[in-house]
């Protein structure tokens, strides 16, 4: 259920996020989606690739700090009040959010797609799938994205 | 209204003693302090050593047969190891940073608080107080040698003080205007954050009520003392001195600037290069080494201060006849001066190491874009040390920033960057990037 995903530790400063991308895309490697956290001092780039094992190897190489970590896609809704529904789930299950990010989904219209880091990943997802929230696998993930 | 700057005023006779008679005084003097000295373990061990006493000074010159004494020496002293007198005789102790965390002590008897009384005064009056004058004194009072140092000099001048202490710019500014003192006494950096907080305040250059001041405790720039004085409408003038010698009264500028007169009757100034500790010829740069002649509860031999400086023998129209030194112009260790504290880049170094797991490399960057000190410290960032969450990060940054201020007593502003982006030269680290150094006389 849990999708890998990499953290990369960059800099605030210019040219600190194209560097990572430039790297991925020289070894041919797709971002299916990503998210950036920043702060006065540094900032903190998350990405979903499906290759996430050989972009952590050239990041690695290129001399960026790669951390991965699990997160959990689901899907939500689209409509009005989707996403509260979900989270109202979370609540309920007692599953805490770290922070999330939308997937950029190819089925529109239908549901959403979310990625969520949640407190003990792997309990969270027994108690969300239990509490009829659905998950949205790796494999079938980046399917639907065409990678 | 105060009169105006008197040129020719001299507080002691002293200070225009004829070449001659000074040097005859200085050898008396010097011989005398080298007793006083080897009343001290460490000092009897170090003329032991040098083959020097009290009896092979016969001139001021013979100072160069003497034993050097360094900040090491004084550390390893700690606390006050370094005392010729009893205790008991002790009137008060003052401190100056250390890289441990420890400050150096430095004990005076009653008659060194009323020298360095009257040497404070020297100065004072020859860059213009009178004792009509009130002072305002925004040097911080304790440990630190400038608060109390000039506080006691301004009152043996006779002028009133203002004891502000540090701190509270806004406050310090009323009390200049509302008191009307017309003489400024701090850091030079912090008499220009005054500028900039009265400027911000609607005060325009000149409003404020003071006449002139007097700064130290840093190195600062002709550059600092032009804008000083444009901003606050003041004459500026430069003191030097260090704790380890007796504080504020070592040296001063007249009102002709040329230089700043050494107390040469109480303090023996040599030049030295650094390397060799061979002395350099007048008008060039080298190492200042103090020998103090007067002082009772801890006199000091050839202490290296590591502040480079030129000496000037030239005369001065004022009529003082001691030598004068230079602007300090670097240090010759790799000690920094940070907002007047002392720091050293292994107390940055030992603070990191104090925040489990982070890497030892660092890169400290100093300079001032206003007109206090800024100093960054970049700390690159360990794949091991690299945690998703915004929140733990933050913690590392925070710890890092904590530690560094509680080992060096001074904030800096910590930046995570990414691994080997900071510079090895020649497998070396470059550990400081001081951009205050270029450009100062």
């Amino acid at each position: 259920m849990k999708i890998r995903q990499l953290s990369l530790f960059l800099e605030n400063r210019p040219g600190q996020l194209r560097f990572p991308c430039k790297v991925l895309g020289d070894a041919g490697i797709d971002i299916l989606t990503m998210s950036l956290a920043d702060t006065a001092q540094f900032g903190i780039l998350r990405l979903v690739v499906k290759e996430w094992q050989r972009a952590r190897e050239v990041l690695e190489a290129a001399g960026v700090v790669v951390n991965v970590t699990e997160v959990l896609a689901v899907d939500v809704p689209d409509r009005p009040g989707g996403l509260a529904g979900v989270l109202e789930a979370f609540e309920k299950a007692g599953v805490g959010v770290e922070y999330m990010y939308a997937f950029a989904s190819r089925e529109r219209g239908r549901h959403a797609t979310l990625l969520f880091r949640l407190e003990d990943p792997d309990r969270a997802a027994k108690l969300l799938e239990a509490a009829g929230v659905k998950l949205v696998p790796s494999d079938e993930l980046f399917a639907r994205s065409g990678a | 209204m105060s009169t105006p700057l008197l040129e020719s005023a001299i507080f002691d006779p002293a200070e225009t003693l004829p070449v001659p008679e000074r040097r005859a005084l200085q050898a008396r003097r010097l011989a005398e302090t080298v007793r006083r000295a080897a009343a001290v373990p460490f000092y009897r061990d170090a003329l032991g050593r040098a083959g020097a006493g009290a009896d092979a000074i016969r001139s001021a010159d013979d100072v160069r047969r003497l034993p050097f004494t360094t900040k090491d020496d004084l550390r390893q002293s700690y606390p006050l190891g370094l005392l010729a007198v009893p205790r008991a005789e002790l009137a008060r102790v003052h401190g100056s940073s250390g890289t441990t965390g420890k400050p150096t002590f430095v004990a005076y008897t009653r008659a060194d608080l009323d020298t360095w009384s009257g040497l404070v005064a020297r100065f004072l009056v020859a860059g213009g107080l009178r004792p009509e004058h009130l002072v305002h004194v925004a040097f911080g009072y304790g440990l630190f040698t400038g608060g109390f140092g000039l506080h006691y000099g301004i009152e043996r001048v006779g002028a009133a003080v203002v004891p502000a202490a540090g701190g509270n710019t806004p406050r310090q500014v009323m009390l200049i205007r509302d008191l009307g003192a017309e003489v400024l006494v701090c850091t030079p950096s912090y008499a220009l954050h005054i500028a900039e907080v009265a400027r911000a305040e609607g005060y325009r250059p000149g409003e404020l009520p003071l006449r002139f001041g007097h700064f130290g405790g840093e190195p600062w720039t002709e550059e600092m003392r032009i804008t000083l004085e444009r901003e606050l409408g003041i004459l500026a003038f430069n003191n030097y001195g260090l704790s380890e010698v007796v504080g504020p009264g070592v040296a001063g500028e007249c009102s002709h600037r040329t230089g700043m007169h050494v107390q040469e009757d109480h303090f023996l100034v040599e030049c030295v290069d650094p390397d060799t500790l061979a002395h350099v010829p007048d008008g060039e740069v080298g190492e200042l080494v103090f020998t103090t002649l007067t002082k009772q509860a801890m006199p000091v031999l050839r202490y290296r201060t590591r502040d480079l400086a030129a000496l000037d023998r030239s005369p001065c129209p004022c009529g003082r006849t001691g030598v004068r030194m230079s602007r300090v112009v670097g240090r010759s260790d790799d000690m920094l001066i940070i907002r007047g504290v002392n720091v050293f880049p292994s107390q940055v170094e030992e603070a990191l190491l104090r925040v489990e797991g982070t890497a030892p490399h660092y890169l400290i960057e100093v300079s001032r874009p206003g007109s206090l000190d800024e100093a960054v410290v970049k700390v690159e960032m360990r794949p091991a040390d690299f945690r998703d969450e915004m929140r733990q990060l933050q913690e590392l940054h925070d710890r890092i920033d904590r530690e560094i201020h509680a080992v060096t007593g001074v904030r800096m502003t910590v930046e995570l960057v990414a691994p080997n982006t900071l510079e090895r030269s020649a497998g070396k680290a470059q550990r400081v990037l001081d951009h205050r150094r270029t450009g100062r006389a």
